[in-house]
């Protein structure tokens, strides 16, 4: 509540309080009156109270015994002077004048006081029975419904800004998901960053902390950039990838064969589709906790070498190795880390994708014919 | 220039409202005018049982005359017959009768002043609902400058009052609020008449951190002075702080000064320090963020002009005209009718330390441009020249006849109330040549 819009030296109190109805009204949800709450509860109620719905006369019985007087013996008020009144003047006058005298053989006091009392004790009766009766059932039923209206409109709205909120909060996890895989990416890629544009912005900035000694480290998302870096755009081939990892990684270009190889085209499929695919196997297996994701960077580097180097791990594809028994769970924490800007927007292959891990294997693939990747038994799940 | 200052209880220690604001009237005008109190014995407005000796005693120089009183009140045979005139059809004798029945009855004071008028230029009687306003009045009717006190109750719709407020010389309101509400019952627009109000002795320099340190207070707090009643609104405004408090921003305490005739409730967040006085209440002010003011009725609210001296925002009930009416023309306070306002409001001071600097500001010039004590006492000078220049045109409207007086005809007053412009006054208009207490912007 603390803004305001009057943002000057003076200010008006009456458009203060404006701003704060405003706000009442708006914190209600629904720009609706207290007036016309009523009457939309009123008209509920006229429905609620409709003899065809409900009761053939309950309706009528209301209103009958609304209008109807229940009591019509008339009370009596019984003040100081009654003992002593008349409607005639005459009367009144010597009775008046015989007070004094009156009151010397009773007690016309007290008299009074109980009677006048007894009256009030009758009117007051007469009001709480009133009250108790149709009245009261009829005003419970009509609040009853004016609240029922208010927590409806209030229910639609929050249901609305639930949604609201939802949808809001699914976008920044989404954001949230991509600026971390850009934040890792950032400081993990020294050399193919030059060749790949999306990736070039983040080493170049994070090159002058990277130091040689932390870079086996650090060299794990390399890795996986290489055999993500082979896919780029089809006009740009390259094969540099290899002198990274240190690994003789197969460049293949996106959508055709790989430059040298003369048959066995891969089928093409775009990036989007990869990317669904790894987010498919992702949701199969489990993603792992931020924690292990964090903490699984150095640990992870030696084993992902090791199995680079076994061709047999990756003669169907990455994610055979890691569901064979060799994987650990620092591997499975490896393989779900968030993915890159690039990928989860498809505009970059993911490194999960089936692909040769060195040449021969290449050569090997490229030979025979090879089971289609977008298949969905194809990783062998 | 003799003044006489008729006021129902006087002294010291008595704290009312209207009496307070006789005392301070008395003081004030005792510099520019020879003035003695005329008064009654009675220091307990509910009984008016007489506890202060008869005679002429001192009160801060000033002279002060006590009267007794005949009888006490008796509250059974007071409320029968205020039921009857409130809410029944009634005559004109029942009205007597009531105002006797109210007290204090004093018939030596009405006799001193009938055969002491020519002693004194001017009569000042405050509160006019009661008996030594109604007969006063009567008594010395070219002399008597009303000070009526009106509150938007019942009494004011009683059929006696109106012949007061059109018979008297002139008549000194405290508030816009008042001023049309009596100018609406009784058609008195020709009696002079002004928006004058009261000042207050408040401190030039009082000690927030005092207080704080005495009654061991660090918290923000918000701070209720006077009676604890539920005639004053206090149990409205216990039920809404305390369903404050249980927002996970409301961060402040509400502190109570006065003497309570409500149970105050039990929680870590409201404070009752009793009865305290002037120099802890005003640093007790000085180190509120906001006064808080539930009162349904009042004429003239003194703690809340005191606040805006001390440059301290208030928060009030719009149910009750004048407050509201303050607040806008001061542009110093907020005000509220229903819980989710008094949220907001109390909220908005609390959070919003550029509102809360504005409006202490606003109520602290308006303070000086209104109800500095030279202003006050400029406001009842002028009056006294102006009456002095004309004569009366107007004579005090006799009461009815015998029988007359005893015809049951006259409406029931919470009837005549019911027809009374509500609201704040703020465009009410101005007499030619009375200062304006118009609208401001700080």
């Amino acid at each position: 509540m603390a803004d305001f819009n009057v943002r000057s030296d003076s200010v008006d109190v009456e458009q203060v309080m404006e701003q704060i109805r405003a706000r009442i009204r708006e914190k209600r949800g629904v720009d609706y009156t207290e007036q016309q709450i009523r009457e939309l509860a009123e008209v509920k109620l006229e429905k609620f109270l409709d003899p065809r719905g409900v009761r053939s006369d309950l309706l009528q019985q209301f209103r009958k015994l609304q209008a109807a007087k229940p009591y019509t013996v008339p009370l009596y008020p019984f003040e100081e002077s009654t003992l002593f009144d008349s409607h005639r003047p005459i009367v009144r006058f010597f009775r008046r004048l015989f007070k004094p005298i009156l009151k010397l053989v009773f007690n016309a006091n007290a008299l009074s006081q109980s009677l006048h009392q007894q009256s009030e004790i009758n009117q007051q009766t007469v009001e709480r029975l009133e009250r108790l009766e149709t009245p009261l059932y009829y005003e419970l039923l009509h609040n009853l419904v004016v609240e029922f209206t208010r927590a409806t409109i209030e229910l639609k709205n929050t249901k609305m800004r639930v949604e609201s909120l939802a949808s809001r909060l699914e976008f920044n996890e989404r954001r949230a998901r991509a600026l971390e895989s850009v934040v890792v990416y950032k400081a993990d890629e020294p050399p193919v960053a030059s060749e790949r544009p999306a990736n070039r912005a983040f080493s170049d900035r994070g090159s002058s902390d990277r130091g040689s000694a932390d870079s086996g480290a650090r060299f794990q998302p390399d890795h996986r950039a290489n055999r993500a870096g082979d896919v780029r755009p089809a006009a740009e081939p390259t094969s540099s990838g290899a002198a990274v990892s240190g690994a003789p990684a197969v460049a293949r270009p996106e959508g055709g064969s790989a430059p040298g190889s003369s048959a066995a085209p891969f089928p093409a499929e775009g990036p989007g589709q990869r990317s669904r695919r790894r987010r498919r196997r992702r949701g199969r297996r489990g993603g792992a906790s931020a924690v292990a994701t964090m903490g699984g960077g150095s640990g992870v580097q030696p084993q992902e070498s090791a199995g680079a180097a076994e061709p047999s791990a990756h003669d169907e594809s990455p994610d055979e190795a890691t569901s064979s028994e060799s994987m650990s769970p620092v591997e499975d924490a490896r393989d779900s880390r968030p993915e890159s800007f690039e990928n989860a927007f498809g505009v970059a292959a993911h490194p999960a994708e089936p692909q040769p891990a060195t040449a021969e294997d290449a050569t090997a693939q490229s030979a025979q014919p090879r089971v289609a990747p977008d298949t969905p038994d194809a990783d062998g799940q | 220039m003799k003044l006489a200052v008729v006021v129902q209880r006087y002294g010291q220690a008595i704290n009312g409202g209207a009496e307070l604001h006789a005392r301070y009237i008395a003081e004030r005008l005792a510099r520019h005018a020879d003035v003695e109190v005329l008064t009654t014995c009675a220091t307990d407005y509910v009984t008016w049982r007489n506890e202060l000796p008869a005679g002429v005693e001192k009160v801060n120089g000033i002279p002060v005359r006590r009267f007794q009183v005949t009888h006490e009140r008796e509250p059974f045979a007071f409320g029968r017959k205020s039921e009857r005139v409130f809410r029944q059809q009634h005559s004109v004798d029942d009205e007597l009768e009531w105002i006797d029945a109210e007290g204090p009855t004093s018939p030596a004071l009405i006799e001193h002043l009938g055969r002491h008028a020519a002693g004194y230029d001017y009569c000042l009687f405050f509160s006019y609902r009661y008996y030594h306003a109604f007969h006063g009045s009567r008594a010395v009717p070219t002399r008597a400058i009303l000070v009526p006190t009106a509150e938007r109750d019942e009494a004011i719709g009683l059929s006696i009052f109106a012949p007061i407020f059109r018979g008297v010389r002139a008549l000194m309101y405290n508030s816009p609020e008042e001023r049309v509400m009596i100018e609406a019952v009784a058609g008195n627009q020709h009696v002079p008449g002004v928006v004058v109000g009261v000042g207050s002795d408040v401190p030039a320099n009082p000690q927030p951190n005092r207080f704080r340190q005495k009654y061991d207070l660090r918290e923000p707090f918000a701070i209720y002075v006077g009676r604890i009643d539920e005639n004053k609104g206090c149990k409205e405004l216990f039920d809404f702080f305390l369903a404050y408090t249980k927002n996970r921003t409301a961060q402040l305490t509400l502190v109570l000064i006065g003497n309570s005739l409500l149970p105050i409730p039990q929680h870590p967040r409201i404070r009752h320090l009793g009865f305290v006085d002037d120099t802890d209440k005003f640093d007790a002010m000085a180190a509120a963020d906001v006064l808080m003011m539930p009162s349904y009725f009042e004429s003239l609210s003194m703690v809340a002009l005191e606040a805006w001296a001390l440059g301290r925002p208030v928060i009030a009930n719009a149910k009750c005209d004048v407050l509201k009416g303050q607040c806008i023309r001061s542009n110093a306070g907020l005000y509220y009718e229903t819980y989710p306002e008094f949220f907001e409001t109390l909220h908005a001071v609390e959070h919003n330390s550029w509102l809360n600097g504005v409006l202490g500001r606003n109520g602290r010039q308006y303070f000086h441009a209104h109800y500095d004590w030279s202003v006050i006492d400029r406001k009842y000078l002028d009056m006294f020249a102006r009456l002095s220049k004309e004569p009366a045109t107007h004579t005090m409207e006799p009461l009815p006849g015998w029988m007359e007086r005893r015809r049951r005809t006259v409406p029931a007053s919470e009837s005549t109330l019911a027809t009374l412009p509500v609201g704040a006054a703020i465009n009410a208009t101005r007499r030619a040549g009375e200062p304006a207490e118009g609208r401001r912007r700080a």
